[in-house]
């Protein structure tokens, strides 16, 4: 396991998150470390995205503690998450349909800087992540993977230090997501990330530490190559997928 | 103001000019019976207004806005008669309104209700108003110097010149004050959409947990516009009890809640211009049919919004606006690239 640079920026203690009899997350300990990109697997229902909404605080937890830089974070507002510099992504994708890609991103530039940065950091946001041709169009007209872009646009355009992403690459044609693949690894450069996948391939591509998710619980964190190599870890996941 | 915000406000502003042109124009052309008329409408379409700021805007789908309406005139009213005077009742009658709703709204939004029960608490708070008021006839029931006076309701003070409680207007310069205050509530309105503000309550408009998630504390955003409608929706009360001479209950009743939604569905929402313009529309077709007694009033009003409802569900004014979008894109390159980059529309 790479245990990496400094200052831990994500914990979980103990946290569960229980729906009636369901134990969608059960006693998970988690830790990120600073300018860490870390990947969620696990098969269907496996509690990813349960865990995920209680660290940006869609979710208040059964139990348990949420730390995000040393700050308690568990049950708090998802605004007040995103206050702290976290850019989300949701598993389904959340955008303003009826308003243009560009007042989408601007929307989230304003949300820290005036006037003028805003608008630029809006273009510049634009332009890297090549959406120009359509900076005009509503939202809602484009394409799933255009959309799930737009997103990952909004999320760029606040400069998060820490980037949470649930299934980015959902949808996506191959180049995509070897964009997508590419966006991740430059974001990485300066913030901390944790991607929620389901895509082997895609996790190949970033492959760094990877929590293998089931039943509620980490089964493993290893890397990649360990995990496929793991039997447990096949049975559970791998074996009917990759 | 930028020029980007300049640009954005063009239509807004242009027909603003319109409407100074028909304040003054009218006076020379109508006869005073149609001024004072038009001066209910104005009051009504400043009601429409505020609506189609919350809901067509913010998002907010409020059954009660008339509630704001009918208390700005009361509060007016009652004010007046004890203060002597036009001028501090009418900054109580937007402030008080303004912070009954800004107390209701709290509860309401910090509370997360749902969008169904914000519809459901605001009409009750407005039925709520009707009854209570109209068991007030007797003699007990005053504030100050005012009779609240039950289902006859209280005669209100007209309107005086600023700080001189002894000159007041005439009906025609009521008329010129409500034309004023239409105009003025409609491009502080229009310009309020095009802020940080209006457009991160227009983003909630859309996508509420995306706002959220961006770090916007949408809970703020949507009291503060809804506090915001309130106070104009007590701009047009004001306006209202002195185009009338008076203000009953009957204000709060289901039949005018109804109304002020028929209005912004009929004007369009998302834009300004529509539901004002659809007011006055409206309010000429029932005085028309008021005075015939084949079609029933009501009749007519449901039968129009149904037609809107399923033939026209964008209403009017956006209707339009897209038509006209669609032959400006057949035109060439050039003329194209002026059209406005953002989606909605601050007509
Ligand atoms: N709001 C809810 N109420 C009840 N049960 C829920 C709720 N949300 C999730 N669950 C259950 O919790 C379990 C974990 O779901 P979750 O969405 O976290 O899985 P996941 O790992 O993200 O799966 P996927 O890969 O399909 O996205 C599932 O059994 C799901 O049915
Ligand atoms: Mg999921």
């Amino acid at each position: 396991m790479t245990r990496q640079r400094g200052e831990v920026v994500v914990e979980t203690r103990d946290l569960c998150m229980h729906f009636g009899g369901v134990r969608a997350v059960d006693q998970v300990d988690f830790t990120l470390f600073d300018r860490e990109l870390r990947c969620l697997i696990g098969p269907n229902g496996a509690g990813k995205s349960t865990f995920f909404k209680c660290l940006t605080g869609q979710l208040t937890p059964t139990s348990g503690d949420v730390i995000i830089r040393g700050q308690e974070m568990t049950g708090a507002e998802p605004f007040e998450v995103a206050s702290l510099g976290v850019g989300i992504k949701t598993q389904v994708p959340n955008v303003f349909d009826g308003l243009t890609v560009e007042e989408n991103i601007w929307l989230s530039a304003r949300r820290w800087h005036g006037e003028s940065r805003a608008r630029s950091l809006t273009a510049e946001t634009i332009e890297r992540l090549r959406l120009g041709d359509i900076r005009r169009t509503l939202v809602g007209q484009l394409a799933h993977g255009q959309r799930q872009w737009v997103e990952l646009g909004m999320v760029v355009a606040a400069e998060p230090w820490l980037v949470l992403l649930d299934e980015p690459a959902a949808g996506m044609t191959h180049e995509e997501t070897y964009r997508t693949v590419e966006l991740i690894e430059e974001i990485n450069k300066t913030s901390a990330l944790i991607v929620v996948e389901h895509d082997m391939q895609f996790i190949r591509m970033i492959s760094r530490t990877v929590t293998l998710f089931h039943e509620g619980r980490i089964l493993m964190q290893d890397t990649m190559e360990a995990i496929s190599a793991d039997p447990r870890a096949r049975e559970v996941y791998l074996g009917h997928r990759a | 103001m930028s020029s980007g915000m300049l640009r954005q406000m063009r239509p807004t502003l242009v027909y603003a000019l319109l409407g100074i042109v028909f304040m003054f124009a009218a006076p020379h052309v109508l006869q005073l019976f149609t001024i004072i008329n038009l001066t209910t409408a104005i009051a009504l379409a400043i009601l429409a207004l505020s609506l189609a700021l919350i809901w067509g805007y913010g998002g907010i789908l409020c059954f009660g806005q008339v509630a704001f309406f009918g208390l700005g005139a009361y509060v007016y009213t009652i004010s007046a008669i004890n203060i002597g005077g036009s001028t501090w009742a009418i900054l109580i009658a937007v402030l008080l309104t303004s912070a009954f709703a800004a107390a209701l709204g709290y509860f309401i939004f910090f509370g997360r209700v749902s969008d169904v029960y914000l519809g459901v608490i605001t009409l009750t708070v407005t039925l709520i108003f009707f009854s209570l008021i109209r068991r007030t006839s007797g003699p007990e029931y005053k504030i100050g110097k005012a009779l609240l006076g039950g289902f006859n309701g209280v005669s209100s003070p007209p309107i005086n010149l600023p700080w001189d409680a002894r000159t007041f207007l005439f009906p025609e310069q009521v008329f010129y004050v409500a034309m004023a205050a239409l105009i003025l509530c409609y491009v502080f309105a229009g310009w309020l959409v095009n802020t940080k503000f209006g457009r991160v309550c227009v983003s909630i408009r859309e996508n509420e947990l995306r706002s959220e998630l961006l770090g916007y504390d949408v809970r703020l955003y949507k009291l503060g516009i809804f506090t915001i409608g309130a106070g104009i929706a007590a701009v047009g009360g004001v306006m209202f009890c002195n185009g009338v001479g008076r203000i009953t209950p009957d204000v709060f009743n289901l039949y005018n809640a109804a109304l002020t939604i028929i209005w912004v569905i009929v004007g369009g929402r998302g834009t300004l211009i529509g539901p004002a313009g659809a007011t006055f529309a409206l309010f000429y077709l029932t005085s028309a049919l008021g005075g015939q007694s084949v079609l029933n009033n009501n009749l007519v009003l449901g039968v129009i919004l149904i037609v809107f409802v399923l033939l026209v569900p964008k209403g009017v004014a956006p209707t339009v606006i897209d038509w006209v979008n669609r032959r400006r894109r057949k035109r060439p390159v050039r003329s194209r690239r002026r059209r406005r980059s953002r989606a909605e529309d601050a007509g």
